[in-house]
């Protein structure tokens, strides 16, 4: 079942088109990843779908509901955690878990059960009464986190949620997403982390400027884009010009990285015989997502 | 347009609990601070004062102080702390991710800012009762009046913390605006004791209606002229209160 569904949804802001005629639909139950470099149009998007920000054309439907006209509906059903700690730093870890339960009218028994629930969850539950700035940014974000599932949300946009974390306490985080997933929460996951993108994610959208390029299932897009492998081929600046030819020749395609260039789906070892002098020049390994996203949205500066 | 729905009611729990919480941090400044404005001014400056009709200084002020503090509570809380709380703290952010909207979480602001007035307004009114310097029965009504009041002195400075690109604007509107009322408002002296123009400006600036209504019930002096005070100040509260929601919306939603 179709639990997102965004149909030609553009933003503009003055001369900039931030989001431009995007089409996506999200499956109930499943972790959406949401690449793309500084400025693709990530946080407009995940602004609109969340109910913050309106669109300026196109529409979006979220669990059935139009946003323009259900959007309380959307919210009380959505679990929202930032890139950027907005934690109450005016409340205690508690207090702040209570006050976030109260948005969502959810009863003052209920609420404290729930708040314990989700602290024992992410290991904060000795930390109740603790001040947010006596908290580490490791706690913080686990709080944020924490925060996000106080009312059971059927949906959780969860926006760079393991940045700044320590592997500790990401493995953590991937383990409860996890978790939750099993659980058939549908998880939307805008992140630049591509190791976090494949771990998690079922489906990936990689966005560049404004548009989404290419939607699939990280294996799916990696085996499509490069095969199982990429070969990396050191060259010197005399050695490339030979290399590249011969490359050519054989027709195979190359991309030039720096002092390497990669060669993609190579069926056969024999295939890259004798294309440099030292075995030490010629190195195989397995293809990434970060490699898709370089070939899709280039490897030069964005922004 | 948009309009506000019962779950402000959300928002000003929250600024309640807030404040109820540091409390101690904000008695020096609503409390102790009039009462000390009252007492020096009242009975220092109010050994050289002789009224016409033969009132004491000190009491002639209680009213103005009593509305002059409403329009201070209500003004800080809507500037600087809204503004410390959008964008310092993006409290608003995580709100209006939840079923809140954003007129919800400005109607919140404007009621807190609102119940930050009669607060103080009260605090103040039951000082001067203690001190005898209230006559009327008819003051029982300053509390509602201090809230009204509140509601447009809140608005007002959530328009302006709507446009603000900074929290160094806020300079601007104490020492242009509020601050101002405050000396040429009536709450010191007479309007009549000004020269005509400046009497006619203070007729239009919002906190004079307030010291005209704070000023008869304390004294138990009505008349129909006060009616129009109060249509005033709750034409100017809905305005503004209306505009706010427009200027917020446009700020935190794009």
């Amino acid at each position: 079942m179709v639990i997102i569904k965004i149909n030609s949804l553009t933003k503009k802001f003055k001369d900039l088109v931030a989001v431009d005629d995007v089409n996506l639909e999200i499956e109930e139950g499943e972790c959406f990843g949401l690449l793309g470099p500084n400025g693709a149009g990530k946080t407009s998007l995940i602004r609109m779908i969340t109910a913050v920000s309106p669109p300026t054309s196109g529409d979006i439907w979220v669990l059935g509901g139009d946003l323009r006209t259900h959007s309380r509906q959307v919210k009380a059903a959505l679990g929202v955690v930032p890139q950027m700690d907005n934690l109450d730093p005016d409340l205690t870890v508690l207090q702040n878990l209570m006050t976030f339960a109260r948005y969502f009218n959810i009863p003052k028994e209920e609420a404290r059960r729930r708040s314990m629930e989700v602290l024992t969850l992410f290991q904060l539950e000795d930390r109740c009464d603790s001040q947010i700035r006596e908290l580490s940014g490791g706690m913080r974000r686990r709080l944020l986190i924490a925060r996000g599932l106080i009312n059971m949300p059927k949906i959780v946009v969860l926006d760079e949620p393991t940045i700044g974390l320590d592997p500790q306490a990401k493995y953590l985080v991937w383990h409860k997403l996890t978790e939750l997933k099993s659980q058939g929460v549908t998880q939307l996951l805008p992140t630049q982390n591509m190791e976090e993108a494949s771990t998690l994610c079922d489906r990936v959208a990689i966005m560049h400027q404004g548009k989404v390029l290419t939607v699939d299932a990280p294996k799916k897009l990696i085996s499509s884009y490069f095969g199982d492998e990429i070969w990396e081929i050191e060259v010197t600046a005399e050695e490339r010009d030979k290399v590249v030819n011969a490359l050519r020749s054989r027709g195979l395609e190359y991309e030039n990285v720096g002092d390497k260039i990669h060669v993609f789906h190579v069926e056969a070892d024999e295939l890259l015989a004798g294309l440099v002098g030292s075995v030490e020049g010629l190195r195989r390994r397995p293809a990434t997502l970060e490699d898709v996203f370089f070939k899709l949205t280039g490897r030069s500066l964005t922004e | 347009m948009r309009l506000f729905s019962w779950r402000f009611i959300r928002m000003w729990q929250r600024n309640g609990d807030v404040f109820f919480r540091l409390w101690h941090a904000e008695v020096p400044g609503f409390v102790a601070e009039p009462v000390l404005v009252l007492l020096a001014m009242g009975l220092g400056l109010g050994a050289y004062v002789g009224l016409v009709d033969g009132q004491k200084y000190i009491e002639f002020i209680v009213p103005g102080i009593i509305a002059a503090y409403a329009m201070f509570s209500a003004s800080f809380e809507c500037t600087y702390g809204t503004f410390f709380r959008m964008e310092y703290q993006r409290t608003f952010d995580a709100i209006i991710a939840t079923p809140l909207n954003v007129e919800d979480v400005i109607a919140g602001e404007i009621f807190w800012g609102a119940t930050r007035s009669l607060m103080t307004g009260t605090m103040i009114l039951v000082v001067a009762a203690a001190f005898q310097l209230v006559q009327s029965p008819w003051a029982l009504l300053i509390p509602p009046v201090c809230f009204l009041e509140g509601i447009m002195f809140a608005s007002i400075a959530v328009v302006f913390t709507s446009v603000v690109p900074s929290i160094y604007s806020f300079n601007y509107y104490f020492t242009l605006f509020v601050t101002p009322m405050f000396f040429f408002s009536g709450v010191f002296f007479p309007l009549s004791s000004f020269p005509s123009i400046v009497e006619t400006i203070s007729w239009v600036v919002p906190l004079t209606p307030a010291v005209r209504l704070t000023r008869a019930l304390v004294g138990g002096e009505l008349h129909i002229g006060l009616l129009w005070a109060l249509v005033l100040i709750l034409v100017l509260g809905a305005v503004f209160f209306r505009i706010a929601l427009v200027t917020m919306r446009r700020r935190l939603t794009t």
